[in-house]
């Protein structure tokens, strides 16, 4: 009896091992420049072993705390961000922002109780409308991850403008196209530019709530940041950092391309599946997930196209 | 459960090698449904009937959206086609649509909406009296049918149901394509308050009014639906049909 009372807690903590390190996020601060820096996630889709950790959040130090851009995708990696953000400055956090109604980027918000959790009016509405939805469908994609993750709706409204806080210049656009409301923040102070999910980066876009025109539109309002004089550095939603604007011009170029494959297949009268078995061009064939992307996108984007060309028949 | 598979066998021998359609029948269900029994008594009970992979049901392994999750039956590697019934073994409403090819191909491309992860399958008479059983996974997150149409958030609908929009192409390798678009909810009758409305059948004919496809569709047919036909006949193809509630349409599509 006494050996199973000996053996009982090394079997759990075998069990717990199994389980992933204790659903460790890893997140290490990259610095992007000056008092900002950000945590890149993987160039892949949501699953059980990573967590949900696809996607890029960000801070900025600033005179009496911290500026943050984004939560991640659960409770967890927002307690984690708060503790690797820490260990980069001791100040508290002062603001979140939320880019968009996308669950990787806001269910983190809950372990940022009491800070002020700010978002676009429509991404706000989004987050109330779908948020709870979109948590159950992580709690089936990345599993145990999500323990205790609930959504926390952002409390107040941007407004759009250049404003000073925390002793920082940041500028604040509101665009959308990737969904009815993206946010990009360039802090004009260091010259970096938080693209949020309106720039991917060797990662084909997601396109759940794209609306193409507007979020071409968005690219270019972006880029013209990038020649501007201060400009340093650009912060994709998902994908490495940049220090030019190629990752604006490729999420262009698969936009553009999405947007007229969709067009052409509907006109020359292809049927969804014919859709979903066509080929990726050489051009984006390196790109991660740009085969499950495509195929995604075919589901968003096909329908409006086809109903297009078939209104249009003489 | 012998017995057609026997007669199923000596009408599948003049098709293919014996060792084959013996190999056919004795594997029982390829998508290994637990459903399956329950579908063959619903579809196929007392007639003969054989799986067989000339039955092709194209649809993606996993799909994105469980409310227009695209399916293609193609049953052209078969003789005369009568009768296609489709069906999804763990749909809440199983049966998904019928068509009669007559003088079209036995060929139909549409969207369902789906429940849950469930095989889509085709069971096709053909002339002699045989069904022959095509069919694939779908993988889903599901709720296809238990959600809201887009009309019932929206007014929209009402002013252009059952309007059709469609297009015929003559030239290259899609010849003989038509496809049509139809406004209607397709209401499943399983959104609380909402009953079942739906398209009920779909009639196109040449000019001549000879019949070239007859299509009976039920609940779980997508909103909005698309269908990709194909047939021979040059000139206009009037599409005509109805829904449960007795409204009806008619257009000629051009050629």
């Amino acid at each position: 009896m006494s050996r199973f009372c000996v053996l009982a807690p090394l079997l759990l903590a075998g069990a717990a091992a199994s389980a992933g390190p204790a659903f460790d996020y890893a997140l290490q601060a990259e610095r992007v420049g000056a008092d900002v820096y950000v945590f890149i996630g993987r160039n892949e889709d949501f699953t059980a072993v990573n967590g949900g950790n696809i996607v890029n959040t960000g801070f900025i130090v600033g005179q009496d705390g911290l500026l943050v851009i984004d939560s991640g995708p659960s409770l967890r990696y927002g307690q984690q961000m708060r503790r690797a953000m820490a260990a980069i400055d001791p100040r508290p956090p002062l603001q979140v922002f939320n880019t968009h109604h996308h669950p990787d980027h806001f269910l983190g918000n809950q372990a940022f109780a009491g800070v002020p959790i700010v978002a676009l009016d429509a991404t706000r509405q989004g987050i109330a409308a779908a948020g709870n939805a979109f948590a159950e469908n992580l709690y089936r994609l990345s599993g145990d991850w999500m323990r205790g993750t609930e959504v926390v709706a952002p409390g107040a409204t941007i407004v759009p403008g250049t404003v000073k806080l925390v002793g920082r210049s940041l500028r604040l656009l509101a665009l959308g196209g990737h969904t009815a409301a993206d946010l990009a923040i360039y802090d004009e102070t260091s010259g970096i530019l938080f693209a949020g999910d309106l720039v991917f980066n060797g990662r084909a876009p997601t396109t759940p709530h794209a609306r193409i025109a507007d979020w071409l539109a968005a690219l270019d309002t972006l880029e013209a940041i990038t020649r501007e004089a201060g400009f340093t550095a650009l912060v994709p939603g998902h994908g490495a950092i940049a220090r030019d604007a190629a990752p604006i011009r490729q999420t262009r170029a698969w936009l553009r391309w999405l947007e007229q494959s969709m067009q052409e297949a509907a006109v020359a009268g292809l049927d969804m599946n014919e859709v979903l078995a066509r080929p990726l061009p050489a051009e984006f064939s390196a790109m991660a997930l740009g085969a499950s992307e495509y195929r995604r996108s075919v589901s968003h984007l096909f329908p409006a196209a086809e109903q297009e060309a078939l209104s249009h028949a003489h | 459960m012998k017995l057609p598979l026997m007669v199923a066998a000596v009408a599948l021998s003049a098709l293919m090698p014996a060792a084959d359609a013996a190999n056919l029948q004795e594997r029982g269900d390829p998508l290994n449904s637990a459903r399956w029994n329950e579908m063959h008594k619903a579809f196929l009970a007392g007639f003969p009937y054989i799986f067989d992979p000339r039955v092709r049901v194209i649809a993606p392994g996993e799909a994105e959206n469980p409310m227009q999750v695209p399916v293609t039956v193609d049953a052209t590697a078969l003789g005369k086609v009568v009768e296609v019934v489709v069906f999804a073994d763990f749909n809440p409403i199983v049966e998904v649509l019928r068509f009669f090819p007559e003088s079209a191909a036995a060929y139909l491309g549409f969207r369902v909406k789906l429940q849950q992860s469930t095989p889509v399958r085709a069971a096709v008479r053909t002339a002699d009296g045989v069904w022959h059983v095509g069919g694939s996974w779908v993988k889903t997150i599901g709720g296809g049918c238990t959600s809201p149409s887009a009309a019932a958030s929206s007014p929209e609908w009402q002013r252009q149901l059952n309007m059709v929009s469609a297009r015929q192409w003559r030239d290259g390798e899609l010849a003989g394509r038509l496809r049509l678009r139809i406004v209607h909810p397709m209401d499943t009758g399983l959104v609380a308050g909402t009953p079942a409305f739906h398209l009920q059948e779909i009639r196109l004919a040449d000019a001549g009014d000879q019949p070239l496809m007859r299509i009976e569709t039920f609940e779980p047919v997508s909103e909005n639906p698309v269908f990709t036909v194909h047939q021979a006949v040059a000139g206009p193809v009037r599409a005509s049909g109805h829904d449960n509630n007795g409204n009806t349409f008619s257009v000629l599509i051009a050629p």
